[in-house]
């Protein structure tokens, strides 16, 4: 049977994690190698990496950082944040990403993704989407991290890019991110129930049973998680364990 | 020994490239990895890896776009009899034919088709994932659990005309192809580069096989 994916994400600044760390054997808290390396031992089912440097100019210390990780950590890593164009996704690919999440981007110009998926793969392009409720059970497609709100409507964006070749969908509820009450399950419903391609939730995650809830009821393919992990609240086993009891199919 | 990595632009390589060497430097004698479209290095190599992300037909028009390719591969796998891994497309790619955005002709080493998926609504398309498999008895599978998980992602499938070109198979929902051999000439659906300990142990027995 196919497994639901436990994820752990990683925010980078300047090739630095920016969110603090409480592993006792890490050398350097700061390396997202090192992490990754850590949550890859745990038994994570896949690795992420958002790149949140502010300016373009110093993105290139992300692509060390990839490189790194993919001689190091073999399970499938995702890379986001700051993806423009084909030349960008093509960058990170050869450093060694195995999935390249695109945002704001693929809502600028939707043909970047199917020229994506036509090039690399759809296997290989994650649509990441900004969600915010805006009126009840309707939500919208947010851009820039968050900033700028859009006029689209999030369950027919999500349609339109698994449709153009999207392989899967990165599922951030903005309400929710940070708060530590939940996925928003609701969101999650409308998205995975119209769209065909797997669907990985994120934003909100604090304890167990809200990871539970986010398969049962938001009926997410993958889960998506950085603080519980980071701050040492859960380990990957953990969760891993915590649903295999409640009859999810995990790997363990 | 040698064995060579086929680059004709997948995306997949480095991964596929630190894989293989991170294995292969825990034996004894460590193979020299290349990654290569030269001809000539691939005619001269023990062992060949054909990785593929993206199209059937796409990867197919890549191969054939850089000369003397195609014809080295047939020479060495097929005359020489070289042992031969393909992974994900690059396994697909044996089949005779895909129906993968139009039909395209593969390269017709193990004889069978590449069909779509079809499965209820409740079943994503792509396959992604970890999924379990279970397996025949083959040099492929030495040390490996029946039910582990390997990676897998793809929306196609290999769909062999011979059951005994199947040595592996995986559920979405029906029974798939995780895994082909014929002769010196294997493939895997699954990622093993990307399958962790598991994928490092098919890894492994593709470089001790000596078919």
């Amino acid at each position: 049977m196919l497994k639901k994916r436990i994820i752990p994400c990683l925010d980078v600044d300047n090739g630095r994690v920016v969110k603090g760390v409480n592993f006792i054997d890490l050398v350097d808290a700061g390396d997202p190698v090192e992490q990754a390396i850590i949550y890859n031992a745990e038994g994570a089912d896949e690795l992420c990496f958002l790149d949140i440097t502010a300016s373009s100019d110093n993105r290139d210390t992300l692509l060390e950082v990839v490189k790194k990780t993919a001689e190091n950590c073999f399970i499938p890593l995702t890379v986001g944040g700051g993806v423009r164009n084909l030349e960008d996704i093509s960058r990170l690919l050869h450093f060694g990403a195995d999935k390249v999440s695109i945002n704001t981007a693929a809502v600028d110009n939707i043909d970047l993704v199917a020229e994506a998926a036509k090039k690399y793969g759809s296997s290989t392009i994650v649509i990441a989407v900004d969600a915010k409720e805006t009126a009840e059970n309707q939500w919208k497609v947010f851009t820039h991290g968050g900033r700028k709100e859009t006029n689209i409507d999030v369950v027919t964006y999500c349609n339109e890019v698994a449709k153009l070749g999207a392989g899967e969908i990165l599922l951030t509820s903005m309400d929710r991110d940070g708060t530590k009450s939940g996925f928003d399950n609701k969101l999650l419903k409308a998205v995975t129930s119209k769209v065909n391609v797997p669907v990985i939730a994120s934003g909100g995650v604090g304890n167990l049973s809200h990871l539970l809830d986010g398969i049962l009821e938001g009926e997410a393919s993958a889960l998506l998680a950085a603080s519980i992990f980071h701050f040492g609240e859960y380990s990957i086993g953990e969760v891993k364990r915590y649903l295999a009891d409640n009859n999810i199919p995990v790997r363990i | 020994m040698n064995l060579a990595i086929i680059n004709f632009g997948s995306g997949n390589l480095h991964s596929v490239h630190k894989a293989f060497e991170s294995v292969s430097s825990d034996l004894s004698n460590p193979y020299n990895i290349i990654v290569t479209n030269d001809p000539k290095e691939i005619q001269s190599a023990d062992k060949i890896v054909l990785p593929g992300v993206g199209a059937f037909g796409d990867c197919k028009n890549a191969i054939l776009n850089i000369e003397g390719l195609h014809a080295s591969l047939e020479v060495s796998v097929i005359k020489n009899k070289v042992p031969f891994m393909g992974i994900c497309v690059g396994m697909q790619l044996l089949a005779d034919l895909s129906y993968e955005f139009g039909t395209h002709s593969g390269f017709g080493w193990i004889p069978g088709e590449v069909r779509r998926i079809t499965s209820p609504k409740e079943y994503k398309i792509p396959h992604m994932g970890w999924n379990e498999i279970t397996f025949s008895d083959h040099k492929l599978f030495d040390n490996c659990e029946q039910g582990s998980d390997f990676y897998f992602v793809h929306s196609f499938y290999f769909q062999n005309q011979k059951s005994e070109h199947s040595i592996a198979t995986t559920k979405y929902p029906d029974q798939i192809t995780a895994a082909v051999c014929k002769e010196n000439i294997c493939g895997t659906q699954f990622h093993p580069e990307k399958s962790h300990i598991n994928g490092k142990k098919i890894i492994h027995n593709f470089l001790d096989w000596k078919p």
